[in-house]
C-alpha cells in the first residue's frame, strides 16, 4: 500500500530544514510567542475558554492544539478540553493519489455538542482542508460555533475561508512552500519556506 | 511413365540423427537411401541438417467429427497432425454420436481418406455410447472398411471389471487391444486438479494418483489373466509408471502412452485456474513428471500420444469446475519431446522414432499400412524432416491448423520446427506448410 | 495494496495492518450518530453473488452504503446469469455499467481469479467454493486483535501492531472451508500460531504444506488456545463417509460447555456463521460472553468497509 505519511512526502523532498532552498521565516521562540498570542486571543474572543473544545487536525494540527491547551491551562489554571479530527474520508482530493491511511480521530469525552470548537492547523492555504474539516465535524455533533485557529495563513485561497486565529501572515508566491516543524513530529520548530522545484507537483495543501 | 512429379531427393538428411545422407522417394516408396544419390528430373529437397525420422503415429487424437465440427474436423485434425509430423492418427470415439457402430467408423475413416492428409485410424468405443453398461459390436467394427483394431471408451473408464474382463476376451478373436482411459470413478467424483499441495490451497476437489494406479493395477491383473491386450491411455503418475513396469517384468501384454503435457507441465499451471491447464487425467507434480520421463526412456512406457483435444474458446473461457477439460497437442508434440526427453539427454532420435512411430504403429496396427517401418530402401516413404536446430520459437496457436486455440504451450519458446512430412511419397508438409 | 483482493495471501502484513487499522479508525465512526461518509461518493460496487448469502452482501451492502457508494446487487437468481449465461458475459455486462469494484461470491473456486481477467475494476472475493474468503479473515483479524490485542499503547489502539504470539485453533471442516483456507493465510501472516483441528477426512490432502499445525484431538489443543474458531459442519458430510454419524462428530470435535471450561480464562470463541447449533457448537457456548459471534458480524462490516476504502478511496496506483 503506498498511502504515504506527510512527513514522508516532505522528506522525499530535498532537505526541507536544511540549505537546499529552505529559508527559515519563523524561529522556535516565535512559534512560542504566536501561540502565546493565540491562546490569550482564545481567551478573550470565547469569554475565558468556556465550553471550548481545540481539535486538532493531523498531522502537526494535533500538537498545536495540544501545546495551546496547555497554553491556556497555564493562563487559566484548567486546560481546555482538544484533541483531533482526521479529514481523510471527507477531502476532495481523494482520486488524485491513491487512499491514504487514517489518522486517528478523539473527540474529548463531553463531545462538541454545544460546544465553541476551535479547528487548529500549521498552514492555512487553499482552505479545502478545513472544509473537510467543517463536513467531518458536522458528524461528531452541533457544536455552537466553530472557529479556526492556524499557525500560518500563506494565502492563496479557493474557498470562502477565513481564520479567526493567525500565527503569522505569510504573503507567499504559490510555486513557494511552507512547511511547519514541530519538535513533536519532526524533532525541532521552525517555519521554512522553499521553492518548488521544476515540474514538481503543486504543494496540496 | 517418365512422370517424375512423384519423384523426390532429400539430400542430406541424418536418418534417426545419424550421418548426412540422402533418401529417392519414387512413387510413394522409398528407393534409395545413401550418399549422393541422384536421380533426373526428382523435385530436390535440401535437408542440410534436418532430422528424418519415419512418419509420426499418434494413438490418441480427438478429431471432434462427427458432432462436434466447431472444436474440430477430420480435416482440420489431420492438417494439423501433418503440420506436427503425423502421417498416422488413431481418433477417439467419443464423438456425437459416439463411434460405436461400424457405420460412424466407416464415416470417420472415409473424413480421413478424403482429407488426405494422414490416415485416420478410428478407434472404437468398447461400450455402447461409451456409457460403460454393454459392450458395442466390437466386431463389427473390426470387419468394417475402417478395420478397427483398438477399443476405448476414452474420457470415461471401463470401470466395471467384468465388464473389463469381458471386453478384454473379447476382443482376442480379432488381435484386438483395450486401451485404458484410467479413472476409478467414484475416487474421482468431482474430482478437479492433482490432489496435492496446489489444489488443497486453491480449494479445488482433489484427483487421487490412486484412482488411475488402482483402476491400471486391476486392469493389468485382468490382462493377465484373460491373455489379452491391454493399452493404458495418458499415464500421468509415479506409482502408474511403477504398477506398468512391474507388469512389463511378468511378461504381460500391456501397452502404455503418455502425452507431451504429462512430460513436461505440472500442476503449478493452474495456480491462476487458467483454464487451459484443466486436463483430463490432470496435470501432475514434479516427482511425476521426472517418473513418466523415466518410464519413457527406458521403454516402460511405449508411446507419445497426443491425446489432442481440441475445445472452442467459450468452453474454456469459464470457471475452473465449468470448464472443459482437454489440450491440443499435435502441432506441438514432437518440440515438447525434444525439449523434455532429448535435449535432456533421456532419449536420442532413433529413441523418439520408437516411441512416436515404431512402437504406436505396432500398438495400434497400422504397420501394415505402411506407418512405423524404417526408412530404409522399399519401404513405403511415410516419413518426416525435422529441424532440431530450429531457435526457440514461443507457441503461437493463433497460427495452429488445429480449429481450436487451447494449446498450454502457447507463449512458451519450444525449440525444433517440423519441416516436412511425407504421407506415402506425397508431401503433405513443406516448410512447415501444408501443401494443399 | 494489490488492485484485486481474492486470496488473504494477496495480503502482505503491512497491508492486512493497515487495513485493521483503518478498520479501527472507522469502527468509531460507525459508533456515532451519522454512519455515512461522502468518500466514495460517486463510485459503483457491484455486489454479484451466484450464491444466496443474505449475511455476507447485506454486510457488504453497508459498508458500501456508509461510503456513499452506489451499490447494485446482482444476484443470479432471476437474472441472465440463470438463464446460462456465462461468467465472462456477466463480466462484461458489469464492465460497461462501469462498475467500479465488483464484490463475488461464487460455488466455484477461482471464479474471482477468472472475473478479475475480463474487468478493469476491483475484484473483492466474498467468497469463491472451497477456497477463500478474505474479508471473513480480515474481520476474524480485527476481531482477535480488539480482544486480546497487545496492551493498549495511549489511547492509540492496537493500531500497528500484529497477532503476534496468538494460538487459533480452527476446528472443523477444513477441508470445504474457505474461510479456513483465509484464516490460516492472514493469521499466520500477522504472526498467530494457527492449528487446525478435524478428523482426517476432513483435513485437505496435503494441508502438510500450509502454515499451521495439525491436529485430530481437540481436548488437547484447548488447554494451549487463546482463541477456538468453530466452523459449519454441514450435515451432507455424513452421508459422503466424512464421518459416521452427528452424533459422534459432537462428541469428538464439538464445543460444548465442558470442552469450554478447557480453554484459558481469558481465550475467545469464534464462528464465521452461520451456525449449527447442537453440532459443532453447543448453544450455551454460542451465547456465552467468550462468544465473538454477534460482534463478528458487526466488525464484518467496519473491515469491509476499510478494505472498500483503501481500494477504491484513492487514485488507482500508477494512473
Amino acid at each position: 500500500m503506498c498511502a504515504m505519511k506527510p512527513e514522508q512526502r516532505y522528506e522525499a523532498r530535498s532537505g526541507p530544514g536544511g540549505s537546499g532552498g529552505w529559508k527559515a521565516v519563523l524561529t522556535p521562540e516565535e512559534i512560542r510567542r504566536a501561540l502565546s498570542r493565540i491562546a490569550h486571543e482564545i481567551l478573550e474572543r470565547t469569554h475565558g475558554g468556556e465550553g471550548v473544545v481545540l481539535l486538532g487536525i493531523p498531522t502537526r494540527g494535533v500538537p498545536l492544539a495540544a501545546r495551546l491547551a496547555a497554553r491556556i491551562g497555564e493562563f487559566e489554571g484548567s486546560e481546555v478540553a482538544h484533541g483531533s479530527l482526521d479529514v481523510t474520508m471527507h477531502r476532495d482530493d481523494l482520486r488524485l493519489r491513491p487512499a491514504r491511511a487514517l489518522q486517528r480521530t478523539e473527540v474529548p469525552p463531553d463531545g462538541v455538542d454545544g460546544k465553541t470548537v476551535v479547528l487548529v492547523d500549521d498552514v492555512l492555504y487553499s482552505g479545502r482542508t478545513i472544509r473537510a474539516a467543517l463536513e467531518a465535524l458536522n458528524e461528531l455533533g452541533r457544536p455552537r460555533g466553530v472557529q479556526l485557529a492556524v499557525l500560518v495563513d500563506r494565502g492563496h485561497r479557493e474557498l470562502p475561508i477565513r481564520a479567526d486565529y493567525v500565527g503569522k501572515n505569510l504573503p507567499t508566491a504559490q510555486r513557494e512552500m511552507v512547511r511547519v516543524l514541530l519538535e513533536e513530529t519532526d524533532g525541532a520548530d521552525s517555519v521554512v519556506l522553499g521553492q518548488q522545484a521544476a515540474g514538481e507537483e503543486a504543494d496540496p495543501r | 511413365m517418365s512422370d517424375n512429379s512423384n519423384v523426390y531427393l532429400i539430400r542430406g538428411a541424418r536418418v534417426l540423427g545419424g550421418d548426412p545422407g540422402d533418401i529417392l522417394i519414387r512413387n510413394g516408396v522409398i528407393e534409395a537411401v545413401g550418399p549422393d544419390l541422384e536421380a533426373g528430373g526428382a523435385q530436390k529437397i535440401d535437408a542440410a541438417g534436418l532430422i528424418a525420422l519415419p512418419g509420426l503415429v499418434d494413438l490418441h487424437t480427438h478429431l471432434r467429427e462427427p458432432g462436434r465440427e466447431d472444436a474440430e474436423t477430420v480435416e482440420t485434425g489431420t492438417r494439423a497432425a501433418a503440420l506436427g509430423g503425423f502421417t498416422a492418427v488413431h481418433a477417439m470415439a467419443n464423438t456425437e454420436p459416439v463411434a460405436d457402430t461400424a457405420g460412424v467408423v466407416e464415416q470417420v475413416w472415409r473424413l480421413g481418406q478424403q482429407a488426405g492428409y494422414a490416415d485416420v485410424r478410428p478407434v472404437g468405443a468398447v461400450t455402447v455410447g461409451i456409457a460403460g453398461k454393454n459392450l458395442a459390436e466390437l466386431g463389427a467394427m473390426t470387419d468394417s472398411a475402417a478395420h478397427v483394431t483398438m477399443f476405448s471408451d476414452d474420457g470415461h473408464c471401463v470401470s466395471d471389471p467384468l465388464l473389463m474382463r469381458r471386453a478384454l476376451e473379447y476382443v482376442k478373436a480379432f488381435g484386438g487391444v483395450i486401451a485404458q482411459h484410467a479413472q476409478e470413478p467414484r475416487l474421482t467424483e468431482g474430482a478437479q486438479l492433482n490432489e496435492g499441495e496446489v489444489a488443497s490451497r486453491l480449494g479445488l476437489a482433489g484427483w487421487p494418483a490412486a484412482a488411475e494406479e488402482a483402476i491400471i493395477a486391476r486392469d493389468c491383473l485382468l490382462a493377465a489373466h484373460t491373455g489379452s491386450r491391454l493399452h493404458v491411455c495418458h499415464v500421468s503418475t509415479a506409482g502408474s509408471v511403477e504398477i506398468i513396469r512391474w507388469a512389463k517384468s511378468k511378461g504381460w501384454q500391456v501397452t502404455a502412452e503418455v502425452t507431451p503435457h504429462h512430460l513436461f507441465l505440472t500442476d503449478e499451471r493452474a495456480e491462476n485456474y487458467d483454464t487451459v491447464f484443466k486436463v483430463n487425467p490432470p496435470l501432475r507434480t514434479r516427482q511425476d513428471v521426472e517418473a513418466v520421463r523415466e518410464g519413457l526412456a527406458d521403454g516402460t512406457i511405449d508411446a507419445v500420444a497426443t491425446d489432442h483435444a481440441p475445445h472452442p474458446v467459450e468452453a474454456k473461457e469459464a470457471e475452473w469446475a465449468e470448464a472443459a477439460m482437454g489440450m491440443t497437442g499435435l502441432e506441438t508434440a514432437l518440440r515438447v519431446v525434444q525439449e523434455a526427453m532429448v535435449d535432456t539427454g533421456l532419449l536420442d532420435w532413433a529413441g523418439v522414432a520408437d516411441r512416436m512411430s515404431v512402437r504406436p504403429a505396432r500398438i495400434g496396427g497400422s504397420e501394415k499400412l505402411g506407418h512405423g517401418v524404417s526408412i530404409a530402401e522399399g519401404a513405403p516413404a511415410n516419413l518426416m524432416l525435422y529441424d532440431a536446430s530450429a531457435g526457440s520459437e514461443a507457441v503461437d496457436p493463433k497460427t495452429h491448423a488445429s480449429k481450436s486455440r487451447n494449446s498450454p504451450f502457447a507463449g512458451l519458446p519450444l525449440p525444433g520446427r517440423v519441416y516436412a512430412t511425407f504421407l506415402r511419397g506425397v508431401p503433405t508438409v513443406l516448410d512447415g506448410k501444408v501443401t494443399k | 495494496m494489490k488492485r484485486h483482493l481474492i486470496s488473504a495471501a494477496d495480503l502482505s502484513r503491512e497491508d492486512a495492518i493497515e487495513i485493521l487499522d483503518t478498520a479501527a479508525e472507522l469502527a468509531s465512526v460507525s459508533s456515532r450518530p451519522i454512519r455515512k461518509l461522502p468518500t466514495l461518493r460517486g463510485r459503483t460496487v457491484v455486489n454479484l453473488f451466484y450464491e444466496d448469502s443474505t449475511r455476507t452482501r447485506t454486510s457488504f451492502e453497508a459498508a458500501a452504503k456508509r461510503l456513499s457508494a452506489d451499490v447494485i446487487n446482482f444476484s443470479a437468481k432471476g437474472s441472465s446469469v440463470a438463464k446460462g449465461e456465462s461468467l465472462k458475459d456477466t463480466a462484461l455486462t458489469l464492465e460497461a455499467m462501469g462498475a467500479d469494484a465488483i464484490v463475488i461470491r461464487h460455488g466455484a473456486s477461482g471464479a474471482p481469479h477468472r472475473l478479475a481477467e475480463w474487468v478493469t475494476g476491483s475484484v473483492i472475493n466474498a467468497g469463491d467454493g472451497t477456497h477463500e474468503h478474505p474479508t471473513q479473515a480480515l474481520l476474524d483479524a480485527f476481531t482477535i486483535r480488539q480482544r486480546l490485542g497487545g496492551p493498549q499503547q495511549d489511547g492509540d489502539g492496537h493500531r500497528g501492531t500484529g497477532l503476534d504470539g496468538l494460538r487459533v485453533t480452527i476446528v472443523g471442516d477444513v477441508l470445504h472451508s474457505r474461510v479456513a483456507r483465509s484464516d490460516v493465510l492472514l493469521l499466520s501472516t500477522l504472526g498467530a500460531e494457527v492449528t487446525l483441528v478435524a478428523p482426517p477426512t476432513l483435513m485437505p490432502y496435503a494441508v502438510s504444506t500450509w502454515p499451521c499445525e495439525i491436529s485430530y484431538d481437540l481436548d488437547r489443543e484447548l488447554p494451549k488456545s487463546d482463541v477456538v474458531m468453530m466452523l459449519r459442519v454441514q450435515r451432507e458430510r455424513m452421508t459422503a463417509a466424512y464421518f459416521p454419524t452427528v452424533r459422534e462428530y459432537r462428541r469428538r470435535y464439538g464445543l460444548d460447555v465442558g470442552r469450554m471450561a478447557l480453554m484459558p480464562s481469558r481465550a475467545i470463541v469464534m464462528h464465521p456463521g452461520p451456525m449449527n447449533r447442537g453440532v459443532e457448537i453447543a448453544a450455551d457456548v454460542a451465547d456465552s460472553s467468550r462468544s465473538t459471534i454477534v460482534e463478528q458480524v458487526g466488525n464484518g462490516v467496519t473491515a469491509r468497509m476499510a478494505v472498500l476504502y483503501l481500494m477504491l478511496g484513492g487514485a488507482e496506483e500508477n494512473s
